[in-house]
């Protein structure tokens, strides 16, 4: 077996937490979501040992419960995402021609306009129930995958064995499968890793404008919007669900990097 | 996103009065009771305020104003007719004094004499008769429906004009003080530039970012415009004027947040300013509409919320407790008989009981738009009703297209009314049988009738007697559950001197630029 | 390669008019309309008949479009319906403020950041590079407005280095206003650089380890010159990527700082425009974020298939 470094150990750890979260995060919550037992920001104490937030919410359980609607959220609209754009994007890297111009003239115009600002035209218009929300995020994040897959695929359709492949009269399926997914599987995963984190920050800055996830459910990014305040009273509240964000995100990127090292053929994008 | 307020009546406090004739209007108290330091304004300084409650699409144009920081802008270039004091009294501003003939459908009133525009021009009846026809007949004015009670303005000498009525109102003054009746020159059409009679001169405007207005040397009211210049700000974000005040980057904020009052209140650098007033939080049910179309229903609903709770919750106890009608402790009116509702889960099963129902199952429309916390508080309300029986559950609103779309038209909903300095106005506003903004659609007869006959009356101890009946009637047999009163709440500097609280709104009634002072 | 541009740049012009579509679509998917959120609350029914008759609402969605795509192509953006005045003149200073903010985060950033991926990737497994890469990590995981809110309190409320507001004006003079826009250049700095550094250091890495590099070694060069002039080249293309790609958001999707710091940029500008439905307004900012983005692609494009030999020639 390979040497996995300390550092994927720890990324790994990470992951696997997040997910017993995720899974157990209700049933392990001491109060629930919306029981209101203090005054806003109250300290820790042995029963709440993050203290309450800034509506006298227990943070622990609100965590607890965050993670179900954070996770769940970004790991649907990630797979959705790239469900979407990463055969499109191959489709449209080894057909060219009109395919090729149609999706990516699509795709362009879609991302010319600030995804905050889709988002808020399409949230706007169709409510903000998790549903649209998921497919919402996972289509405008769909364009990003695509142009990566379609980069990722022109760059090694062009390579010597791919047009041997094709010479020899493989079909563009065969060549999707055997030649440009193994190639560019580690690139693509490492995507999956980073759009995955960017759903999460994106989700809380939706939060931001009050078009995320809805009171009273708990998410990370909107707890931090709604404890924002507190940071500048010296107060931890906000602290906790910015650093449950950053962990899982650093978790994510460590496991991200250790796939990625001694790859060659970085020829993808970053964000 | 800004929130929309209603169209307010604003107040300053006068200080020591001129008489104000015929109708008894008492003159504001000699009480000063200001917090803080008592010397005599000193001239001079900048003073900076950043504002919540402005955006792009902003404009000066006394017609259209609808928000915060315009009204406060607005006052800084103009004057109104008639202010209203902070004890909620109408008292002069352009208009001098007025009389009122028996029936209180034809009012005379005297022009303040020796008042000069910026641009040198004096004040004439002319100007004030053109600034009043700007929001009668065919406008888009806001305070449109104001002015049509108004049959005929005209002119009667020199400083006299005539106003009469479609019917008896006592309370026209307190009607003219609305914040749209501003005065500029007959004829006036430039509202990019503004000209008034107000404390500061046009400088600088950028809607919804900034501007800036420099001192009227000539300004006609004592110890007010006494800052060289004054600039706003626009920052609709709370965290965002939270931190402007705390690094010393303005002087004053408006509008603070809740939640964070009490932090705020720790640091020596700064006040906060808190005023009771009439601003209230609804939660509306349509009486045409099953189930709220049962009295029975509607008193279960009203006893199924733990109004203490909510005050504490939602407005961190920087409120008052409602009782379910809109009159606020303030008013001169205010019913202080009535027993106030409390939570009783038991009676509210009774009642569903004798609306011939176990338990009850209600969708309440909510968002943010209604007002700050807005969905906070249902959450609150669903939780307290939830152990009378009654399983609310909460549908959440998109603020876009909210005040269009979901108030007046869902069955069960949230609301919120800025304060007015009458009586008369809220309820005939929102509780007449036919008022446009009636928003639980509640028609009573006697109701109408007893509001109509108090409106004319000169008498106060007659009027005093109707509208406590008036505001029983709405408690126990209304739509509207009005479970506590918010105030207005500012922060300030210690460097601010002069700053007083108001009934009104934030910002001394939107007239604070105009009294301040900083100290040296 | 003139044909290549000149195709672009068609295909470009042809994205934003997609993009005009596309928008002035979804704002009429909207509930409520500029003059209802003109009047809010204190809307009657004829006041919103008599100011949508002043704003010209009552005219067919269709035609109101070609009317502002005729006006558009002429250099006319438009009355903003809110307030009646010419958008141009709400747009235009915004504009500048994001690009000042864009430039001044981008000036510092991009150096910035090339210059670590490489030093990291020279460096590699060192205390250096596993400094800086948990830095990056940590920046890169957290909201923005988070940090901007973080830099506020260090530097703005507890240590009064820097104002907390972004507040610019015209007629500003240039140190004050780079004073006014220091903290949310470094909110910007933070996400970026972080983004930048990592792309270049696993571009520069993978180059590293390939044949022709190590025999620059062999051959007796210094690893400056290595680096320089053989491995970048080569590591250019997903680099050129990412700083393109950074930049776009730089200027286009930075509305959440703009709101924390209330500096008066584009991103806040239009967010207000899409709340009043102020149709003009939306659609000049659209256009204008649509051909930045467009220029930065194109940019990008034809800078990955100049450095690609295999993409210059294909066969």
């Amino acid at each position: 077996m390979k040497r996995i470094p300390l550092t994927a150990w720890i990324g790994l750890a990470i992951i696997t937490l997040n997910l017993a979260a995720l899974l157990f995060g209700p049933l392990l919550a001491p109060f629930g979501e919306e029981d209101i037992l203090g005054g806003p920001f109250d300290p820790a104490t042995a029963l709440n040992w993050f203290g309450l937030d800034q509506n006298g919410r227990d943070m622990v359980s609100r965590l607890l419960f965050g993670a179900q609607m954070s996770i769940g959220v970004s790991l649907a609209a990630s797979l959705l995402s790239f469900s979407v754009g990463l055969p499109l994007g191959f489709l449209a890297a080894l057909r060219g021609g009109w395919v090729d111009t149609v999706l990516s003239r699509l795709v362009d115009t879609i991302m010319c306009i600030p995804v905050l600002i889709s988002a808020l035209v399409v949230l706007q218009a169709l409510g903000s129930s998790l549903p649209v929300l998921i497919v919402t995020i996972a289509l405008l994040d769909s364009t990003r995958v695509f142009r990566l897959a379609r980069i990722l695929g022109q760059g090694i359709n062009v390579m010597e064995y791919a047009e041997a492949a094709r010479l020899r009269g493989e079909g563009a399926w065969w060549l999707i499968r055997k030649e440009i997914l193994p190639n560019a599987a580690a690139p693509l995963i490492a995507e999956f890793g980073m759009r995955f984190c960017f759903t999460f920050l994106f989700v809380a800055g939706l939060s931001f404008l009050g078009l995320g996830i809805q009171p009273p459910y708990a998410d990370w990014g909107g707890m931090v919007k709604d404890n924002q305040q507190g940071i500048l009273y010296g107060l931890y509240a906000p602290l906790y669900p910015a650093a449950a964000i950053a962990l899982l995100t650093v978790g994510v990127n460590l496991v991200v990097d250790w796939l990625l090292a001694g790859r060659t053929r970085p020829q993808g994008e970053g964000r | 996103m800004t929130r929309r307020d209603f169209p307010q009546l604003e107040t300053t406090r006068r200080g020591l009065l001129l008489g104000a004739a015929g109708l008894g209007l008492a003159t504001a108290s000699g009480s000063l009771n200001r917090a803080f330091a008592q010397d005599t304004p000193r001239k001079g300084g900048v003073l900076k305020l950043g504002m919540g409650g402005g955006s792009t699409t902003d404009t000066l144009d006394p017609r259209v104003m609808t928000d915060w920081v315009p009204l406060n802008q607005a006052f800084m270039l103009m004057n109104g007719l008639v202010e209203i004091d902070r004890n909620n009294q109408a008292v002069p501003e352009l208009l001098e004094s007025w009389e009122a003939k028996p029936g209180a459908a034809e009012w005379v009133f005297t022009l303040r004499q020796g008042v000069t525009f910026h641009s040198g021009k004096a004040l004439t009846v002319e100007d004030v008769i053109y600034s009043i026809n700007l929001h009668r007949g065919e406008t888009s004015s806001a305070a449109r429906a104001i002015a049509e009670q108004i049959k005929d303005v005209r002119k009667l000498s020199e400083s006299q004009i005539a106003i009469e009525l479609t019917g008896g109102n006592a309370d026209l003054p307190f009607l003219l003080s609305d914040y749209h009746f501003l005065v500029v020159p007959e004829g006036f059409t430039d509202w990019s530039k503004p000209i008034g009679t107000g404390p500061f001169v046009y400088e600088s405007y950028e809607p919804g970012v900034r501007s800036r207005f420099t001192r009227n040397p000539s300004y006609w009211k004592p110890g007010c415009a006494n800052v060289d210049a004054v600039e706003v700000i626009v920052i609709n974000d709370v965290a965002a004027r939270t931190n402007a005040l705390m690094s010393g980057q303005v002087h004053a904020i408006n509008r603070l947040d809740f939640k964070t009052v009490d932090l705020l209140k720790r640091n020596p650098k700064l006040q906060i300013v808190q005023s009771a007033g009439g601003q209230h939080f609804t939660f509306l049910m349509d009486c045409t509409k099953a189930p709220f179309s049962d009295v029975n229903v509607r008193l279960a609903i009203k006893h199924a919320i733990d109004r203490e709770q909510l005050l504490k919750v939602a407005l961190r106890g920087y409120g008052q407790l409602g009782n379910d009608h809109p009159i606020p402790r303030t008013d001169r009116f205010f019913n202080t008989e009535l027993p106030q509702r409390a939570y009783d889960p038991d009676k509210a099963k009774h009642y569903l009981q004798q609306a011939g129902m176990s338990d009850l199952k209600v969708e309440l429309s909510s968002s943010d738009a209604a007002f700050g916390g807005a969905v906070d508080a249902a959450a609150i309300f669903r939780a307290a009703a939830a152990k009378a029986g009654i399983d609310v559950t909460i549908k959440r609103e998109s603020p876009d297209g909210y005040w269009e779309k979901v108030w007046l038209q869902a069955p069960f909903s949230m609301g919120y009314w800025g304060g007015r300095p009458t009586a008369d106005q809220m309820l005939s506003i929102a509780y007449a049988s036919d008022a446009k903004w009636n928003d639980t659609h509640w028609k009573n007869a006697q109701f109408d009738k007893l509001l109509l006959e108090a409106r004319g009356l000169l008498d106060d101890a007659k009027r005093k007697e109707i509208y406590w009946t008036l505001q029983e009637m709405i408690s126990n047999d209304g739509g509207a559950m009005i479970p506590m009163f918010g105030d207005y709440l500012d922060g300030v500097s210690t460097q601010v001197q002069g700053v007083t609280p108001h009934p009104m709104f934030n910002f001394m009634g939107g007239r604070l630029a105009e009294r301040v002072w900083l100290a040296a | 390669m003139t044909a290549l541009i000149l195709k672009r740049i068609a295909l470009g012009v042809f994205t934003l008019w997609l993009v005009s579509v596309l928008v002035f679509a979804g704002t009429q998917l909207l509930p409520g309309d500029v003059a209802s959120a003109i009047l809010g609350q204190s809307a009657t029914p004829e006041s919103l008949a008599a100011l949508r008759r002043d704003l010209g609402l009552e005219v067919p969605a269709l035609l109101r479009y070609s009317h502002w795509l005729w006006g558009f192509v002429q250099g006319d953006l438009g009355q903003s319906q809110a307030n009646q005045q010419p958008v141009a003149e709400l747009l235009w200073p915004r504009f500048w403020n994001t690009m000042f903010l864009a430039a001044y985060a981008a000036a510092i950033g991009v150096p910035l950041a090339v210059g670590l991926g490489i030093l990291t990737a020279v460096r590699r497994g060192g205390v250096f590079d596993r400094l800086v890469n948990i830095v990056a990590l940590g920046t890169v995981s957290l909201p923005e407005y988070f940090l901007g809110l973080v830099l506020i309190l260090v530097l703005a409320v507890q240590n009064p280095v820097f104002p907390s507001l972004a507040d610019v004006y015209p007629g500003m003079g240039f140190a004050e206003r780079l004073d006014a826009t220091t903290l949310p250049m470094l909110t910007l700095l933070l996400v970026t650089v972080a983004q930048i550094m990592r792309m270049t250091r696993t571009a520069v890495l993978a180059v590293m380890d390939s044949a022709y590099v190590e025999t620059a070694y062999l051959k007796g060069l210094q690893t400056g010159r290595v680096v320089l002039r053989h491995a970048l080249p080569n590591a250019a293309a997903p680099v050129v990527n990412v700083v393109a790609f950074n930049i776009a958001y730089l200027i286009t999707g930075v509305v959440l700082v703009e709101a924390v710091f209330n500096y008066n940029g584009l991103g806040r500008f239009m967010v207000d425009a899409v709340a009043k439905r102020d149709l003009p307004m939306v659609q000049a900012c659209a256009m204008v974020f649509g051909a930045a983005y467009v220029l930065l692609n194109m940019t990008a494009d034809i800078a990955a298939i100049a450095l690609n030999p295999r993409l210059r020639h294909p066969r």
